[in-house]
């Protein structure tokens, strides 16, 4: 919201620079985003941070107020004119400016009252009125169309206040100070329009600041200063408004009150530049004094209002009176509102109505039917209060923002509509002229109950962490419109209306009111303590240590972790599964689905880490050779008759590409990553974990190379699946070479993880070496090739470790030659030679007989 | 005889002088001291000499011995460092060539600052709770405090599913709920956690902003826990995490969970305060949201408002890591380009 200081100053004095004005606010929960420099030089305050303003700032002796006394034509160009300027030297300037609204007063001679103006003199800067792009330039004197001149009368868009340039700036009257007496021709243009605008960012709870006057009342207590409320009166001297117009409020939840008063023989024209001024710095654009006196009132006091063409409403009721009605829509009713759109309207949406059918959507925005045009001369305006959760979700399904509605939305007290129309109306009188009729129709059937809340000091010592004196808190309360009643420790606090954030509950109240007093005190002085509360208990938390420990882990085995986007499609995923190929592991499972997706490719929750490690290689393989990545975090299975999804940990990593590359050393390329590189980093993870008891089973999940993948299976429950990505798979996801991964159920993984595992006492005698090898069947695993040798060896054999594997020439077709290294050893003895021989003999005999093996010679 | 002796001896000294290399030396030693040796040929010529004399020549003989095996020792340690000193030059290699590629593996950034959070406030006391993605709107929402249509879910664009009421968490805050119901004990136990998580906010992706990012919250639930204790303890996270001298700023503000609620700044690290493009020339850095839980989310987790009281805080992980690293653009951290990642 914009707030000009100017306009705030209007309800309380202010005797700090507004650099540190802003930070008060700011620190006050008033977060000010922006200071917008109108002429006035910005100041630096000690302690107060503020980026450096690049604006124009309006050289005292240069950029005066100037009183233009005669209009006089220029004596060879039909499109200009000669404005003679008192800027308090001591003869009158004389300025060639083009300016059509000095057109009027050419040629009339002196004028009786002067046109008040910002005066521009040699060598001043100002912004270039007729440049497209910001541009400043400085005054130089030259001839226009013959005759000589150095200084001008200002526009807005030149002195940087708006975009205006139709036409220079003509005050409606003198200016004054604000106590009233006048600045003559000559003052510093910086005392007269020098302003700051503030750009304050408001919270939901702060709605009571969603006008200039809410924002003073901010200031006066931050700043302990007054508040001088505006003047709520009208001078009605037509005749009464009784009889004009009736109300019916049909559902006075939606509607706690509504207001009318009535103007006549009224005339609609522009409004005076003062309010002109004020409109454009909050941002509006001026239309004609009723409806800018309804945006006026709406910035000012935060009532919005709504102004009727009177004898539209009339002709509407057949000529009687006309009645209003507030409602909900009939089924199949539509609205052709102000911004030019035809609505249809739904159940929720409250509505202004006559006998003759829709006129407004309540509170939000006017229909055209009725609207204010040149011709109005009786004007009937409204003030009225509307519940503000309705009035959002009505915003909210019409898709239409507006000023009126964006304050209700938040919360506006009914007691404001009363002042409102006052106000209204009399500035409207003012600006138009006619006769405002006697009295105010209001109806108020349901006003809200004053809330009043018991505040022990102690309470605010309990939640502060600091003792206050009962005299400050409520001297802190009052400065803020609080009514206080003290009773020895306790408080007794009436709340205004305009706190509608302050809760009735008498708990939730009480807090309410000490972060009032948290905020008029000051955070910052509060003091900073190291809490003595009691330690909670201590639980164990298993599940992420070990969490941690698996990205340790796959770190240390050289692996980079990633983290994708939680959000995936159905057809991504299911670009996982083949054609023909089995179902995934994942099929029963629903998906949790965006009712609302942001993206076409994000429409639900994954099932799977697969395509987003997938979609990662083949982002990266652009720019890598090789790469290891891994991914731990949640995936979404929704089931039926379960209102929310599982949510178990998955673990998926990749490896694809190179082991290694070609070095400046020469060394030979370690080659290509294969089954083996996964199978040993799942192998490395088992045993750093410390998972017992896990066996490798060919898998039949759809994703993996069927011949060169496994299950990792624990007491019959599959842990997860490794191995090559089904060629057919990274076919679809375009991948240049073959990919290997694993996705696992951390969950399960981790949960059967030893952390207690017992370690092995090192040998106190030697071992005894040996090499052997099988010439087996091509298809036997290795696996069970291993058991026959580790039964038949017995506890005395300590190791046997796989170290090659020969197919070819010198033995069988058919059959692989697998070469083993065995170690003897027992902690009771040095084993000698002739035991290692007879154990040896003994694996070699059960391998002839158990799997058909031969000794290899 | 003694003549023959010295001028061996002085013959022996010259030659040693001139044996460069371990072969050379080896020549020497067997020529002079060894058993065939020219001094063991004077010694053994000694049978043809007097008696009397036969003493006074063998100790003069054994004398030069010792004193050219001596003189052997020293040339050869000399030749011995000649040698090796020759092999370190020759051995030099360029130490500017580039060493030889270990790949290393690495944590995501984001899981950097998520360990540093666990850490500090591991150090206060501070355990670590979970909660789900998927959420009830009544628990991201209405239990704390937003009711249905209330102006404050404006603050919060929202993800919802195709299930009533299903949503995904807008914010950590819901775990407050589930932290107070699980370990409150029904509003009888104190509880000290952070609650970290991913949220999710439908929020066009641009560089300053994503629909999913980590938050860390935190909850503190005591009989005796004030507004000072939170501005002490955040404060304190402030100094280890940022800067022991960091100036910290506190700055009222909005969220329907608390009350008094705060914004926190931390003086910008980067500029020390004096204005930068990363804190927008202001000198501070927003680094997270705070208050004093409030007495309707107090109740809604089963504690007595009037008895027990609390405070929560609220930072995002990313944030803080573009700050610390200067990272311009938020998409990076779930693009998986692994030039970025690569580099932590």
């Amino acid at each position: 919201m914009l707030v000009p200081v100017s306009w705030i100053k209007e309800f309380v004095e202010i005797d700090i620079p507004v650099e540190l004005l802003a930070e008060k606010l700011t620190v006050a929960g008033l977060e000010v985003a922006h200071l917008n420099y109108i002429g006035l030089p910005q100041e630096t305050v000690d302690g107060v941070r503020w980026p450096e303003s690049h604006h124009l700032v309006w050289d005292r002796e240069k950029l005066v107020l100037g009183a233009i006394r005669e209009v006089k034509p220029h004596p060879d160009a039909d499109r200009l004119v000669l404005a003679m300027v008192d800027y308090g030297g001591d003869e009158l300037e004389q300025c060639v400016t083009g300016a059509p609204n000095l057109f009027p007063y050419k040629g009339k001679g002196a004028l009786e009252s002067p046109l008040w103006t910002a005066f521009a003199a040699e060598g001043a800067e100002v912004w270039d009125g007729h440049s497209e792009e910001p541009q400043r330039m400085t005054l130089k004197g030259r001839k226009l169309r013959g005759i000589y001149n150095k200084s001008m009368v200002c526009s807005e868009k030149e002195l940087g206040i708006s975009d205006e340039h139709e036409g220079v700036i003509l005050l409606d009257q003198q200016p004054t100070t604000s106590d009233g007496r006048p600045y003559p021709a000559g003052t510093p243009l910086q005392d007269v329009m020098g302003d700051v605008v503030l750009d304050i960012e408001l919270t939901p709870n702060l709605a009571r600041c969603f006008s200039v006057l809410g924002v003073a009342r901010e200031v006066a207590a931050l700043l302990d200063k007054p508040i001088r409320q505006p003047s709520y009166d009208f001078i009605a001297e037509g005749a009464p408004i009784d009889g004009q117009a009736a109300i019916q409020i049909h559902n006075a939840e939606l509607n706690p009150r509504f207001t009318l008063t009535l103007l006549r023989d009224t005339v609609v024209q522009p409004s005076p530049e003062w309010m002109q001024r004020r409109l454009k710095l909050v941002g509006q654009r001026p239309i004609n004094n009723i409806v800018d006196v309804t945006n006026y009132i709406t910035f000012e006091i935060g009532q919005p209002l709504h102004a009727f063409d009177y004898d539209k409403l009339k002709a509407r009721a057949g000529g009687n009176t006309p009645t209003i009605i507030t409602r909900l829509p009939e089924s199949g009713e539509t609205l052709d509102t102000l911004d030019e759109v035809s609505r249809e309207l739904e159940p929720h949406n409250i509505l202004v109505c006559d006998t003759a059918g829709v006129l407004s959507l309540g509170g939000v925005i006017g229909g055209a039917e009725t609207e204010i045009s040149d011709q109005t001369t009786n004007v009937l305006l409204e003030a009225a209060n509307w519940n503000f959760i309705n009035i959002r979700r009505t915003m909210q399904s019409q898709k239409v923002f507006t000023d009126a509605g964006t304050r209700f939305s938040r919360g506006v007290h009914p007691s404001q509509a009363i002042l409102g129309v006052g106000r209204g109306i009399e500035l409207m009188r003012q600006t138009g002229g006619g006769q405002i009729a006697q009295g105010v129709i209001d109806e108020y059937p349901q006003p809200p109950a004053t809330i009043t809340i018991d505040l022990h000091i102690a309470e605010v010592e309990r939640l502060l962490g600091m003792a206050l004196p009962i005299d400050d808190v409520a001297d802190m309360l009052t400065r803020l419109g609080f009514e206080l009643t003290l009773k020895s420790e306790m408080m007794r606090v009436t709340v205004p209306d305009h706190r509608m954030d302050i809760s009735d509950d008498p708990v939730v109240g009480q807090a309410d009111l000490i972060e009032e007093v948290a905020r008029i005190y000051g955070y910052d002085a509060i003091p900073n303590t190291i809490m003595d509360d009691a330690m909670p208990p201590q639980w164990e938390n298993t599940a992420l240590e070990r969490e941690e420990a698996t990205r340790d882990l796959l770190v240390a085995l050289g692996l980079r972790e990633i983290i994708s986007y939680r959000f995936t499609t159905p057809a991504r995923e299911a670009v996982l599964v083949p054609a023909g190929g089995k179902p995934a592991p994942w099929a029963d499972a629903g998906y949790v689905t965006m009712a609302n997706p942001i993206a076409s490719d994000k429409t639900v929750l994954r099932h799977s880490l697969l395509t987003s490690l997938l979609e990662s290689a083949v982002n990266n393989q652009r720019y890598q050779q090789s790469q290891q990545i891994f991914e731990i975090g949640a995936v979404y299975f929704k089931r039926t008759g379960e209102t929310l999804p599982q949510e178990p940990r998955r673990l998926g990593l990749l490896i694809s590409g190179e082991r290694g590359l070609a070095e400046w050393m020469g060394d030979q390329a370690p080659g290509a990553f294969d089954f083996f590189d996964v199978k040993g980093v799942v192998e490395a993870l088992i045993d750093g974990l410390h998972v017992d008891g896990v066996t490798f089973q060919r898998t039949a999940h759809p994703s993996f190379h069927p011949g060169r993948s496994a299950d990792m299976v624990r007491d019959g429950v599959t842990l997860g699946t490794f191995g090559e990505l089904h060629p057919l798979v990274g076919r679809a996801f375009e991948l240049k070479s073959p990919a290997f991964v694993a996705e696992i159920d951390l969950d399960g993984l981790l949960t059967a993880s030893n952390a207690d595992f017992k370690s092995r006492s090192l040998p106190i005698t030697p071992a005894v070496y040996e090499d052997i090898a099988l010439i087996v069947p091509e298809d036997m695993p290795a696996d069970d090739v291993l058991n026959v040798i580790r039964q038949a060896g017995g506890d005395l054999l300590k190791d046997a470790v796989l170290f090659d594997v020969y197919r070819g020439a010198s033995i069988p077709e058919g059959t692989k030659s697998l070469a083993y290294s065995l170690t003897y050893q027992t902690d009771e003895r040095t084993l000698k030679d002739k035991e290692a021989a007879s154990i040896r003999k003994k694996i070699v005999k059960a391998a002839e007989k158990r799997l058909g093996a031969k000794l290899r010679g | 005889m003694l003549e023959q002796l010295q001028a061996i001896e002085e013959e022996a000294l010259a030659a040693l002088e001139a044996a460069s290399d371990e072969e050379a030396l080896k020549a020497w030693s067997s020529r002079y001291i060894g058993k065939k040796g020219a001094v063991t040929q004077v010694l053994r010529g000694m049978g043809g000499l007097p008696a009397e004399e036969r003493p006074r020549m063998g100790k003069a003989a054994n004398e030069a011995k010792v004193r050219l095996e001596a003189a052997y020792e020293q040339r050869a340690e000399q030749v011995e460092a000649e040698a090796l000193a020759r092999d370190l030059a020759a051995g030099a290699v360029d130490i500017s060539l580039p060493g030889r590629t270990r790949k290393r593996g690495g944590l995501h950034p984001s899981t950097r600052t998520l360990r540093r959070f666990y850490e500090i406030w591991g150090d206060m006391g501070f355990q670590v709770y979970r909660s789900r993605d998927v959420e009830l709107d009544d628990i991201n929402f209405t239990a704390l405090n937003i009711p249905p249509h209330h102006p404050a879910r404006d603050m919060q664009d929202t993800f919802y599913t195709t299930d009533e009421g299903v949503i995904l968490r807008t914010h950590t805050s819901p775990g407050q709920i589930h932290a107070m119901r699980e370990l409150g004990a029904d509003g009888t136990q104190p509880i000290r956690v952070i609650l970290p998580g991913m949220c999710y906010r439908y929020e066009q992706i641009t560089a300053r902003s994503e629909v999913q990012f980590h938050q860390v919250e935190g909850l503190v639930v005591g009989r005796n826990i004030r507004m000072s204790d939170l501005k002490g303890t955040i404060t304190e996270f402030a100094k280890r995490m940022f800067n022991p001298s960091a100036q910290v700023r506190f700055r009222a503000s909005y969220f329907p969970f608390t009350e008094p609620s705060m914004e926190i700044d931390v003086e910008c690290f980067l500029c020390a305060g004096k204005g930068c493009n990363v804190c927008k020339y202001t000198g501070w850095l927003e680094i997270a949201g705070c208050g004093m839980v409030n007495p309707v989310v107090l109740r809604n987790g089963g504690y007595d408002p009037s008895e027990w009281s609390g405070f929560a805080f609220g930072m995002g992980p990313e944030r803080i890591t573009m700050l610390k690293h200067g990272i311009t653009d938020i998409r990076y951290f779930w693009g998986n380009d692994l030039r970025f990642l690569e580099q932590f």
